[in-house]
């Protein structure tokens, strides 16, 4: 069995959220849905995510600035983008701004799995190294002593 | 003259597989009208035709208008010029003929009326002393026929000459009434009792005693002929006497003889010489001079032909006559070249205008399909998210729930829903794609290079078809700037059409040139279907796919002519039902990007 995945699904589209996160659900992943912007900051204060589909084009708040606004507070949290819009320009500014990759609407479930796997799996290096670093530098300095 | 119809026609149709040179040029140009139909078809015909004649008909007016006046003028000038010329001698001979026949009527009217006064009656009527003095006077001045003494009565006293006159009475004559009157008479000329020409001259003597009587001798005129007539000279000239109605008094060259009718109008005639134009009796053109004698009712006539004094004005008259003609006929061609080049000119300008005008509607309306095309894309693009996610749903539901006999049924429709999506995905991606703005990259770049690296991609494929693909690329093309990334995409969709459009074995060439200084030309020419000219109207618009349902888009092509349009070059398609279809790409030396929409 493999390890559920932490997902924010973030999209204006309700219906659309709602039957994928029961479908990323029935596979065994913890999904949590926001519909908007301001909504996904939100749950993210609540607990830690693996990682976030955001849709790149919402009302209000729109995709890019949410994500930046994530990143600011969770820097190793690993952000899908959705983009609906067809716009790749939009997707490649997403990735220079640290998204971990795109997915063009309408998505392809098992492209979109995949890619999930793959950003738990980058988090989960990431947050290994992190840790190894810190060992490191733990026994250094209790080596010190 | 009658402009011809219009300019000839382009040369028929244009053929497949020409030679590949510096006409290139035109040949696109060809296939470019060949490619919009419309053109030709609208226009009424005539319009070029009339503007053509009008002006050839200005032209020809402002130029002949004046060279015909001043021909004109010239011809006038130089006639009165001429003209006074020829008068001047007229003149001069008229008044010197006349003079001499005035002074040769004096000297005999002088001798009768010397004779009259210097003789006695009696001396007169002395029949042997008139015979003495006749010899004298015959041998004096010559020309008397006779003369004759007449009393008051007007009975003939005493005669000397050729016929017995004496006792004849005169009484009831006019002339001997005139003479008591005025003392002298002349006579005009008459044939008389004597039957040959001839005039009388009486002179009247009054002594102081009151007797009267008179002396009445009679003229030949062959002597007054001679001496008018051996004036005016001239080859054909003509110079005689008439009196007051016309009858000739002197014989003349070519209008009778003495006392014969003279068909000329004489009621102008004055002392003062008149020259007029007539035709003489041969029916050429001639002066006519006449000039009235002072003393006698006689008028002087010249005639002169005019032929002669006129000969070198006819010549250069001729020679100006020719002369115009040929510059009225080099005015002609001329102006009609003029009017045909310059109304080409002006046909050829407004053709490119309305070319330009049509390119730029097509360039229009393919943009705003595209804009359409996306938005439709972007908004159809939601509802098939959710279509997916709940057909994904499903069928995960139907997967899960054990002992549901309806459950492969229900996975089957599912799948079904989700291939149907899938086909509606690739549309808007590619929707998407051929609207979004596109960046340009501009580099230095070897369009053969380009069309190296495509190939590279379609090799295989080639190769398992059997196609043959023949390069004729020029080893001199210059490099260019543009963007290689959408080069590569605008040959690989022309290739890709190419190597779909043809059977097992079929052939591919590629050529590239260089049509001009500022411009980079490639042609793909296949052998395959081709298309109807119907197929190639709607060739670059998008969704237009010829290709079965669900096996290609219609973008391809529109895609292809979007990244030509915005990369500043052209392309158009010459295409043959069953022989084939050639592209023809043609790429400015620089792109310049903003002028894609």
């Amino acid at each position: 069995m493999k390890l559920p995945i932490e997902i924010l699904l973030v999209d204006d589209e309700k219906e659309f959220a709602e039957t994928l996160a029961e479908r990323l659900t029935a596979r065994g992943h913890r999904v949590r849905v926001a519909f908007d912007g301001p909504q996904a900051l939100e749950a993210l204060k609540q607990r830690p995510f693996d990682a976030v589909i955001l849709d790149l084009f919402m009302p209000g708040m729109d995709g890019l600035a949410t994500m930046r606004e994530m990143k600011a507070r969770q820097p190793l949290v690993e952000v899908i983008l959705l983009t609906g819009h067809g716009s790749v320009d939009t997707a490649v500014a997403g990735l220079k701004n640290g998204a971990f990759d795109y997915v063009l609407k309408p998505a392809k479930f098992e492209e979109l799995l995949e890619k999930l796997q793959a950003a738990r799996q980058r988090k989960a290096e990431q947050e290994e190294r992190i840790r190894q670093a810190e060992a490191r530098s733990l026994t250094r300095r209790t080596g010190d002593i | 003259m009658r402009p011809s119809n219009g300019p000839r026609p382009i040369g028929g149709r244009w053929r497949r597989r020409p030679h590949l040179s510096n006409d290139s040029k035109s040949r696109l140009a060809a296939i470019g009208r060949r490619m919009l139909p419309f053109q030709a078809a609208g226009e009424e015909p005539g319009r070029y035709g009339v503007l053509r004649r009008n002006m050839t008909l200005l032209m020809i007016l402002l130029t002949v208008v004046p060279l015909s006046l001043m021909a004109f003028i010239n011809h006038r000038e130089h006639r009165k010029a001429l003209r006074a010329q020829t008068e001047a001698p007229m003149r001069e001979i008229l008044v010197r003929t006349r003079h001499s026949g005035e002074i040769f009527l004096a000297e005999r009217r002088s001798a009768i009326s010397f004779i009259t006064s210097a003789s006695t009656y009696e001396q007169l009527a002395d029949q042997a002393e008139l015979n003495r003095i006749f010899q004298v006077m015959k041998q004096e001045f010559g020309g008397f026929i006779d003369v004759g003494l007449i009393d008051a009565s007007g009975v003939q006293v005493s005669y000397a000459g050729p016929f017995e006159l004496v006792g004849k009475d005169y009484r009831d004559q006019e002339w001997f009434q005139e003479v008591l009157v005025r003392g002298t008479y002349v006579s005009d000329v008459f044939l008389g009792y004597r039957r040959y020409p001839h005039f009388v001259i009486a002179v009247r003597h009054l002594e102081p005693d009151g007797r009267s009587w008179i002396v009445r001798a009679t003229v030949d005129t062959e002597l007054f002929s001679g001496l008018i007539g051996s004036h005016g000279n001239v080859p054909g000239g003509d110079t005689f006497v008439v009196n007051r109605q016309g009858v000739l008094q002197t014989s003349s060259r070519h209008y009778g003889a003495v006392l014969e009718r003279v068909p000329l109008d004489l009621k102008d005639a004055g002392l003062e010489p008149l020259i007029t134009e007539t035709v003489d009796r041969s029916g050429r053109p001639a002066f006519l001079g006449m000039a009235a004698f002072e003393t006698v009712p006689f008028v002087l006539l010249y005639v002169e032909p005019r032929g002669t004094a006129w000969e070198p004005w006819y010549t250069l008259n001729n020679e100006l006559f020719l002369v115009f003609i040929a510059s009225i006929v080099v005015v002609f061609l001329v102006a009609y070249r003029l009017a045909s080049s310059s109304v080409s000119r002006i046909e050829k300008s407004e053709e490119n205008q309305r070319r330009a005008l049509h390119e730029m509607e097509h360039g229009n309306k393919l943009a705003s399909i595209g804009r359409l095309a996306a938005g439709v894309a972007h908004e159809i693009n939601n509802p098939l998210a959710i279509i997916d996610q709940k057909a994904g749903l499903m069928m995960d539901l139907t997967e899960n729930i054990p002992g549901f006999h309806l459950g492969p049924r229900f996975g089957e429709l599912a799948s079904s829903i989700l291939n149907a999506v899938d086909r509606c995905r690739t549309i808007t991606h590619r929707l998407l794609g051929f609207a979004r703005r596109m960046d340009v990259e501009i580099r230095d770049i070897d369009v053969n290079d380009v069309l190296q690296e495509v190939l590279g991609f379609l090799e295989r494929e080639a190769l398992h078809r059997g196609v043959q693909i023949q390069l004729e690329l020029d080893a001199e093309l210059p490099a260019i700037a543009s963007d290689r990334g959408q080069l590569q995409q605008v040959f690989l969709n022309i290739l890709n059409n190419a190597l779909e459009a043809m059977p097992e074995g079929g052939k591919v060439v590629i050529r590239s040139w260089r049509p001009d200084e500022e411009h980079v030309s490639v042609s793909i020419e296949d052998n395959g279907s081709g298309m109807s000219q119907e197929t190639m109207k709607h060739l670059f618009e998008p969704f237009f796919t010829t290709k079965a349902p669900g096996y290609g888009t219609g973008l391809g092509l529109s895609i292809t002519y979007g990244i030509i349009k915005k990369l500043g070059g052209e392309i158009q398609v010459d295409s043959e039902l069953g022989k084939g279809t050639t592209f023809f790409v043609t790429l400015p030396m620089r792109a310049s990007p903003e002028m894609g929409a």
